[in-house]
């Protein structure tokens, strides 16, 4: 089966390229990157601030269930062109991370159907593949719970 | 210079890659590879040994012919290296759908 979702990572580069189509139109998928509320619940985070415009700035930050903050991150937009192509900082904060210039291009397929192609520039290659490697895979061990949990339900 | 042969290093390559889609399928010669391709012979030879030193092709003779093949578990490595990262993506973006189909039906 062709994976909806695409990561292109070249080695000896300090940057990556994600690719996925969506069964919506394009409009919506557009939607779903300005409008707060939105964004939030996809992004399983809080939206603390996010003008959703040229120089405009954002910000999320997720707590545990104790209250603590876990993730705190922000940035500014350079670029806000609704349905066709959002420019922005990322930037984690108490992270070794550094900063990331994302360029998000929205492109329609048909009416009901587009495409987004995420391109993500970060400060060195050895930035990139810390990000590729470190967080992702409690990311993945936490789906797989999920899973997991909704399978032993059916059980 | 000493380059340190790794996989990705391998697969950094678009000509190293097309050689692994080609050879996934069915173990081949050096000349049968070469064959797909316009580059010169040595070079696809350099390609091949590449791919050989960092275990993502195998060797095996067969009478006078050596015949390359895909080993598989080195393929894995490259595969789990981008896996969570892509996972994690692909996770978010389904929601991202699953939220905007409803947001849609809601508004109709």
């Amino acid at each position: 089966m062709e994976l909806k979702t695409k990561v292109n990572a070249e080695d000896q580069k300090q940057d990556l390229v994600i690719t996925r189509e969506f069964d919506l139109p394009v409009e919506l998928l557009f939607k779903a990157y300005e409008d707060p509320e939105i964004v939030g619940q996809w992004m399983s985070t809080n939206v603390v601030k996010h003008e959703s415009k040229k120089h405009g700035s954002w910000q999320f930050e997720t707590k545990d269930p104790k209250g603590n903050v876990v993730f705190r991150a922000n940035g500014v937009f350079h670029e806000f062109s609704p349905n066709r192509k959002i420019v922005r900082t990322f930037e984690m904060e108490n992270a070794a991370f550094g900063v990331q210039l994302e360029i998000l291009d929205f492109e329609r397929l048909t009416d009901d159907t587009s495409k987004l192609t995420m391109h993500i520039i970060y400060e060195s290659i050895g930035r990139r593949n810390q990000m590729l490697q470190l967080p992702f895979a409690k990311g993945l061990s936490m789906a797989h719970d999920r899973i997991q949990e909704v399978m032993n339900k059916l059980k | 210079m000493n380059l340190r042969r790794d996989v990705f290093q391998a697969i950094a390559d678009p000509t190293r890659r097309a050689i692994l889609l080609l050879v996934a399928s069915q173990a081949m010669t050096a000349g049968a590879i070469a064959s797909n391709f316009d580059t010169a012979r040595p070079t696809v030879s350099k390609h091949l040994q590449i791919l050989t030193e960092c275990e993502l092709l195998n060797q095996q003779q067969n009478g006078r012919e050596i015949y390359y093949h895909l080993n598989p578990n080195k393929m894995k490595e490259i595969a789990d290296f981008i896996e969570p990262f892509r996972q994690f993506w692909d996770d978010r973006f389904n929601k991202l759908e699953e939220i905007m189909k409803k947001y849609k039906n809601n508004q109709a």
